[in-house]
Formats: structure tokens, sequence, C-alpha cells
């Protein structure tokens, strides 16, 4: 549910449960968007990466 | 065969042995899913649940695998945040048993909700006023970030990890992976409270009903604290399993001392505030609501007052005591007795506070609700299992899970 939604209230319920959602959600997103971006980059570069535990 | 896919140093029993034992759960697999498909297309009518029984064995099954999971998040917390870097010898695995039961406990509630195509109704059209959908948010992201955790692993194939990108792409998710572990253990925290939150509130049932902390009943801090206590015991309990399957050692000794004496101080720590809870609950809450303890454990066989006793003294004390000794740990038959008693002790938990609150009656002229599930609701409980022994096969067999089995297992040229 987001804002524009015609459910939506602005109260401390809806900003908290669903706020707590989007920026769990965020911040897997910008994370995985870093990796895969990265991922990309380098391999474009020809690094290997190297190892990793 | 299929000796290319195999994770170079270590050895694996022959490829049709392999498929021997695939194909032996895998009927036990389509068992549950012929039940997951009697229940999804006739209805939950397949079921034994009834008005006393909205939860049944699935919701314990689905609490208890969740609590069970609950080492993944801790362990993560405990290698990532903490900075215990031993325990990375044991993550893998840990990552692995909890994307099994989280992934199995969201499949459950798949079954439960009885129109799994509405399922996203819960996000969407969210009660922002029930700690369910908490539960749903948290169980849901955090299942999100167990993948993210267990697909660099499958990136680290011999064969996968081949290519270019899925090399680099593991290599990234390594270096960030703290971030997600961190928004793991946040999750996890909320989630496994929840599901104690939602027993804790229910002021109609004075079996569960306890006070508590601003909105948050008691219950709600002592799941999140047995998640994390009981958690890494399953977690040794099958890494001992696969130990003995495989007939090799996997993890070093100092590893699993570790883990095990960090679980049996959360346990301790944490039947201590069981009690408390339980001796705060009989003085002063129950009085308030007019009900006495033994009005819960008399009358009835199947819940009487050994309940207790098993779930506090067997599954709690007892491997407290043996897991925070250095002799418990030490002693092989004795870590097995203590991680095998507190998986029991958090599943009688569990067991206790979904199936014990709907079979105690409330009202006067009540009579205790007993409830059989059906060979449906069973078969689809045992789903869930023969889904994780056929991914930890594969995973065993295919990907770095133990990263000192080369070293313990040197293979002969």
């Amino acid at each position: 549910m987001i804002p524009t939604s015609f459910e939506w209230i602005w109260d401390m319920g809806h900003i908290v449960f669903m706020g707590g959602l989007w920026y769990a959600l965020t911040i897997l997103g910008i994370g995985m968007t870093y990796c895969i971006v990265k991922a990309a980059i380098d391999t474009l570069k020809g690094d290997d990466g190297g190892h990793h535990n | 065969m299929d000796s290319a896919l195999i994770p170079e140093g270590v050895k694996r029993c022959p490829f049709p042995r392999f498929l021997t034992g695939l194909a032996v759960v895998g009927a036990v697999l389509l068992w549950g899913v012929f039940a997951m498909l009697l229940c999804w297309l006739k209805g939950l009518n397949q079921t034994n649940m009834n008005d006393s029984y909205g939860f049944a064995l699935w919701i314990w099954a689905d609490l208890a695998i969740i609590a069970l999971g609950g080492g993944a998040f801790f362990t993560g917390f405990l290698k990532y945040i903490v900075g215990k870097d031993e325990l990375k010898n044991i993550i893998n695995f840990a990552v692995l048993i909890g994307f099994i039961c989280y992934s199995s406990a969201l499949l459950i509630l798949a079954i439960d909700i009885g129109q799994p195509l509405r399922g996203w109704h819960i996000f969407w059209h969210a009660n922002v006023h029930s700690m369910l959908t908490e539960v749903a948010f948290c169980l849901s992201c955090y299942f999100g970030v167990l993948t993210i955790e267990y697909i660099p692993l499958i990136l680290e194939n011999r064969q996968i990890d081949k290519i270019p990108f899925f090399h680099n792409l593991g290599h990234n998710m390594h270096e960030v992976m703290a971030v997600f572990a961190a928004t793991g253990a946040f999750l996890s925290f909320f989630h496994q409270g929840s599901l104690g939150g939602v027993a804790g509130v229910l002021f109609g049932r004075p079996f569960a009903y306890r006070e508590g902390l601003l909105v948050w009943p008691w219950t709600f801090f002592l799941f999140t604290w047995s998640a994390a206590a009981y958690g890494p015991s399953f977690t040794i309990f099958l890494t001992k399993l696969l130990e003995k399957v495989s007939g090799k050692k996997l993890v070093k000794d100092n590893v699993i001392d570790l883990l095990a004496k960090i679980s049996g101080w959360m346990i301790l720590t944490y039947t201590i505030a069981k009690i408390i809870d339980t001796w705060y609950w009989i003085k002063y809450t129950l009085p308030g609501t007019g009900f006495r303890l033994m009005d819960f454990y008399d009358d009835n066989m199947l819940y009487g007052l050994w309940i207790l006793v098993a779930e506090i003294v067997v599954g709690g004390i007892f491997p407290a005591l043996i897991l925070i000794t250095k002799k418990g740990r030490s002693t092989s038959s004795l870590l097995w007795t203590a991680v095998i008693l507190a998986c029991i002790g958090v599943c009688i938990n569990r067991w206790v506070m979904v199936l014990q609150v709907m079979a105690v009656p409330v009202l006067t002229f009540e009579e205790w609700a007993l409830y059989f599930p059906s060979w449906q609701e069973i078969a689809t409980t045992i789903l869930p299992v023969a889904y994780g022994i056929i991914l930890v096969m594969i995973s065993y067999r295919y990907l770095p899970i133990f990263p000192q089995e080369k070293e313990l297992n040197p293979v002969e040229s």
C-alpha cells in the first residue's frame, strides 16, 4: 500500500507499518542493485573480483 | 557423472546412490504436494480445523520452524555485527537451514490461507493494527534477505563460478553481506516477537494473555529471545546429523563449542526469564482474570502439568546446564542430548502457545476442545521436512557449504 491508495490514512499505524516495509525493501533493493551493477562494471573491466570467504 | 559440479577437493557418494536418496525423499514430497493440492483445489474442508481451532497444526509447525530457523539470523548477527569470525565456518549451513525453514513457513502459510492467489492482499490491503501483518511483512522481507544470503553460495558452485559476472556478483554480495545481515536481524527481531505478541495480546484467553511493555506483551520478547537461543542449537543438531550421515567431520570442534556455549547461555537466561514470566502470570495476572493455574492443567491427560515441566525443565534448564559447561559441550553424547532437548523444548513452547491456548475452556459451560489433524494436514506438515532434506542433499553435494570440510577430510589423489 502506498499513500496514493484509496484506503491510505495518514496516521501513525500506516506510517510506521508501511514505512518499515518500504524501508526494508529499499535497503534490499539498493543493496542488490549495487551488487549487480558493480559486478557488471567489474566484468566489463576484466576484474576477477578475487577470492572470498 | 556429475563430478564436474562437485566442489574441488571433497568426496561425495556415487551419483546413483544420490539419485536413489532423492527418489525416496521425493516420494514423501509428492505425497505432501498431493495433500497441498487437495487443500487448494477442494478447500480447507480437507482439514480438521473448526471454530475452536482457527490456528492448528500448520501454525504450530510455522512457529516451530521459524524458531528453529532463528539460528540463521542470530549466527549472522554474531558473525557480521558482533564480529565472531570463527562462525564463518558454519554460517553457510545456518543460512541454508534458515532459507529452508522460512521458505517452508511461507509455503505452509500459502496453504493455510486457503486462497493463495489473494496472498498479496496482506501487503496491499494491510491491517496496520494487526501483529500478524507485521509478521507477514517481516517474514517475507527476511525470506528475501535469506535468499540474498543463499545466492552467493549457489554462485560459488564450481561451474557457475567460472562465469566472470557471477563470480564478481558473488564477491560483491559477500562484501556488503553485513548490511543484509543487519537488516535480517532487525526484521527477525520484530517478526519473532510479533508471533509471540499474537498470543500475548489475547486478553480473552487468560492462558496466553500477558502484561508487557507499551504495546508489546512479555511474550513478544520471550519469543525473540527463545528463537535466538534455540535456533543455534538446531543448527548444531543438523550439522552433527549431517556429519553422521556423511560419515565426515564437517566443522571444527572450536566452532561448534563457541556456538553451543552462546546457545547455552542464551537458553539459560531465556529460561530464567520464562520462569519469572510464568511465576508473575500465576501470582498476579491469572487471579485478575478469575482463573487458577490448575484450571489449565487438570481434567485432561494431554495438557497435564507435565507439559509445563517438559517445556521449562526438560527443554530449558537441562540443555542450558549441559551447554554452559565445557564438559557438556565436549562430550559427544551430552552435546547430542542437549541440542535434541533444546529443539524439543522450543517446539513444546510453540505448541503450548498455539494449541493449548485453543484447547483451554474459557467460559464456565465450555469443555476442553481437543483436535486431531487430518492426514492432509499431517502430509502438508511433513512436506517441508522432505523439501528441506532434498535442498540439504543438493546443496551439500554441489556447493561449498562447509569451508573446513576439505581440510578436515583430505582426499587422497
